[in-house]
């Protein structure tokens, strides 16, 4: 294999492999922070002791997201130094204000949070994990206006052959990303809610902690239909402005090849043969193309092929047809897993309202289940979305294959991409088990309380001498 | 006269790596006493406590510099990361592991789940400092950088008797601050043992910081570039070793302190004054250095940064100490400990 495809498997790895971290972290931190308001507010050590309990899985979760996060960071120079170099001036400056306005909030706050219960007030301790809570999000706002760039690139021209920012403000309000962050932080909330209403479930089905876990399920439940609305309305939104920004894109999940009839119906099934570029059989929907692109029930969507052809004029000669298959099914994966997660969260609440939760076993394995499906959903849109972008890593301006590092030999990144993915294994192995472990011994009795010793920068440390 | 954007980055990436190495230096320095000072899987969990709530926030300074290098200097950036691709290999895997390790070595109540965890944090701790000093050395004494301003670089090219010694000499200091903060966060026998190490390798700390400067003027050009604001700072640097050690002797703990975190911003200062406005040299022409001009970022971006950067660094330091200050309690084995 060459330097370009492993570079590419090495990064499609890392990000996948860390973006099963990062929505977990958003989606937990943000629920724990909701119990400790409930404890703060009504005062009642059951919501602590959830706080608690799933700040356990947080922190062992967090701590994977962290130290993957650097090597998302370092590889864009260590592999992409092409890449680096020609966007450097306007995708860097957005993983700067990242680190700087986000990563130190995170890092600082959660070490306070973990060993503040008993040096902080209640209120501080609990804006400590707001903090932390408020920072993850920060953070994913910046790394997508970063990615934002790459799928719709905007504020910038170009000079002495690299892109050079000239407008900031139009770089956070561009359109890509706010169709983009919502749905990524809903998706994250969803992630983070469907590990707790999983896990209870689990617990429930055990008959342990009924109590916690019936409570811990309700509060979950409802930041899970939430979001799953939301990644709904947003999904739709940004669908929208994939056709006007990225239609090869929003052709190729379609399956699309000729220009679609008006109203263009939506294809649930095809079978896609890019070698003669057409698809031998078809299961499609009516209109709903048509609504998902504009909103209404009329409309014919562009085909790859006029696309090409367009795009040939353009840009010159080449293939600009992505990876048809693979955008194609990772778009229907996300939206089947999406409808699938609002199917299970209203479902739940009409059980609860019905007070049967805890007797439907069929229910409460399928959400033991149901973990998996919103790590399924952000992983296929996240390849829809990359793989879809294909050729080009900036959209228009610069293509995958001469973004590389030129000084980088296929076999150091042979190298690397075997080291880093065994570390990944042997991660994901000793998280799932510590994860196991934490679950199955279930919400612990507080332990009795510490006390505090002697404060070396007073007098010992600096005192006698400084007198 | 008004400073450019581009030295004000400059100044600004030194202060981060100022900041990282400082922090995450005596962060270093306690994963190394892991094993040259703690005896007892007790005092190691002590050791750990020292660090626990701020390790990770440490680490950020590097990741901000790092981003702060990609936005600013992308030319440096992609240079330094993709020419010197393994040994980040290296680092990167060092510090996944050292930063899972502090989260997952408690999980278990099993010993030898512990050791190896606590073997991964001493091992990293050990190994990175070395790799951070080999780099900077690497930095002034020049790499192979070609006129697209890529290196095509061996193991020999950064790996050289000179790059070694600045890894030995900034492994030791962190090695020595790393004690320091022991003496400070301790108490009993463990502080008294921490103190007795410090004693004994200030020696060594000195003399390798020393071999570090006579190597410098041999294999690199700082001191006929720099040389008149270079041997005040390296003068100090001695100061401030002969100081840390007789501050040890009189168990001035606070002090003996503040003085390895000034070798050590003394230290990085020096290697930054002695590459501006160069940013990195190449070793096979001076066309193809890299400088703070031909690397930098365009002016409206550098300004857009500054002022981020100007309005977020102090909310920045002022929590990052407030949280030093919460923590600022000595830790003792008998507390409940949650590491």
């Amino acid at each position: 294999m060459d330097v370009i495809m492993l570079s590419r498997i090495q990064f499609a790895s890392t990000t996948i492999f860390h973006f099963i971290f990062v929505p977990l972290s958003i989606g937990l931190v943000f629920l724990v922070a909701l119990m400790e308001t409930l404890y703060v507010v009504k005062g009642q050590e059951k919501y602590k002791k959830m706080a608690k309990f799933w700040g356990h899985l947080f922190l062992i979760n967090f701590a994977v997201g962290v130290v993957t996060g650097i090597l998302q960071e370092f590889q864009f120079g260590m592999n992409w130094s092409n890449y680096s170099r020609f966007v450097g001036d306007v995708f860097g400056a957005p993983l700067a204000v990242e680190a700087l306005l986000a990563f130190f909030m995170e890092s600082t706050f959660l070490g306070l949070w973990i060993f503040g219960w008993k040096r902080l007030s209640k209120k501080v301790h609990l804006l400590c994990i707001w903090l932390v809570s408020i920072g993850t999000i920060i953070s994913a706002f910046w790394i997508l206006v970063a990615n934002s760039f790459m799928q719709y690139p905007v504020g910038y021209e170009i000079n002495n052959g690299r892109a050079e920012m000239n407008d900031f403000l139009a770089l956070i309000t561009s359109g890509q990303v706010w169709v983009e962050f919502p749905h990524t932080v809903f998706g994250s909330l969803a992630t983070g809610a469907f590990l707790i209403t999983g896990v209870s479930a689990w617990k429930l089905l055990k008959k342990q902690d009924t109590y916690f876990f019936k409570k811990s399920f309700h509060i979950a439940l409802v930041v899970a239909i939430i979001s799953g609305l939301g990644i709904a309305f947003t999904g739709h939104a940004q669908s929208q402005f994939l056709v006007e920004t990225q239609p090869m894109k929003m052709a190729a999940a379609e399956g699309l090849w000729e220009d679609s009839a008006d109203p263009a119906p939506w294809t649930v099934f095809a079978n896609i043969d890019t070698e003669n570029q057409e698809n031998s059989f078809e299961v499609n929907i009516p209109y709903i193309l048509s609504y998902l692109s504009y909103s209404e029930f009329s409309g014919s969507v562009e085909g790859m092929k006029s696309i090409q052809a367009k795009y040939e004029e353009l840009y010159g000669e080449g293939d600009y047809i992505p990876p048809v298959k693979t955008t194609f099914w990772s778009f229907r994966i996300m939206t089947f897993t999406g409808g699938l997660m609002i199917v299970l969260g209203l479902y739940g609440a009409y059980l609860i309202k019905r007070k049967k939760l805890e007797q439907s076993r069929k229910y409460l394995k399928t959400m033991l289940w149901a973990i998996a499906l919103p790590f399924i959903g952000g992983t296929a849109g996240w390849i829809m979305t990359e793989i879809g972008r294909q050729p080009w890593v900036v959209f228009g301006e610069m293509q995958t294959q001469d973004a590389v590092s030129p000084n980088v030999t296929a076999g150091q990144v042979l190298f690397s991409l075997i080291s880093f993915s065994a570390i990944y294994l042997i991660l994901a192995l000793v998280m799932a088990y510590l994860f196991v472990r934490v679950i199955k011994k279930g919400p612990v009795e507080e332990e009795k309380d510490v006390k505090l010793t002697t404060d070396p920068f007073g007098e010992e440390g600096y005192g006698s001498y400084a007198k | 006269m008004v400073p450019m954007l581009s030295e004000v980055w400059f100044i600004l990436i030194a202060v981060l790596f100022v900041g990282f190495l400082f922090l995450e230096g005596f962060d270093f320095g306690v994963g190394m006493a892991m094993r040259f000072v703690a005896k007892t899987p007790g005092e190691r969990r002590v050791l750990i406590n020292t660090i626990g709530p701020v390790w990770d926030g440490n680490e950020v300074w590097l990741i901000t510099a790092g981003g702060a290098m990609f936005a600013a200097f992308p030319n440096w950036y992609a240079t330094l990361f993709s020419g010197l691709y393994m040994p980040l290999v290296i680092m990167l895997l060092l510090l996944i592991g050292r930063g899972v390790a502090f989260e997952f070595r408690s999980k278990l109540d099993n010993p030898k789940w512990r050791d190896t965890w606590d073997w991964t944090i001493f091992i990293s701790s050990l190994l990175n400092p070395l790799l951070w000093g080999v780099v900077f050395a690497a930095l002034m004494a020049g790499l192979p950088i070609d006129s697209e301003m890529n290196i095509y670089a061996s193991v020999f090219d950064y790996i050289t008797p000179y790059t070694l010694i600045g890894g030995i000499a900034i492994t030791l200091l962190c090695f020595l601050h790393g004690l320091f903060f022991i003496t400070l966060k301790t108490t009993g026998d463990l502080q008294i043992r921490a103190r007795e190490t410090a004693k004994k390798i200030v020696y060594g700390v000195g003399i390798a910081l020393i071999a570090f400067v006579v190597a410098s003027y041999f294999y690199t050009d700082i001191f006929q570039v720099r040389g008149a604001i270079l041997i005040p700072i390296f003068a100090l640097i001695v100061l401030a070793v002969v100081l840390a050690g007789s501050f040890a002797k009189k168990s001035r703990d606070g002090w003996a302190f503040t003085m390895t975190g000034l070798t050590i911003a003394l230290t990085v200062t020096s290697v930054f004054v002695g590459l501006f406005p160069r940013v990195m040299v190449s070793s096979l022409n001076h066309a193809f250095d890299l400088t703070i001009h031909n690397a930098a970022s365009g002016d409206y971006s550098l300004k857009v940064m500054t002022i981020v950067a100007v309005t977020l660094l102090p909310f920045v330091l002022g929590y990052q100490i407030w949280s030093y200050y919460v923590f600022r309690k000595r830790i003792k084995e008998e507390e409940h400990l949650e590491y």
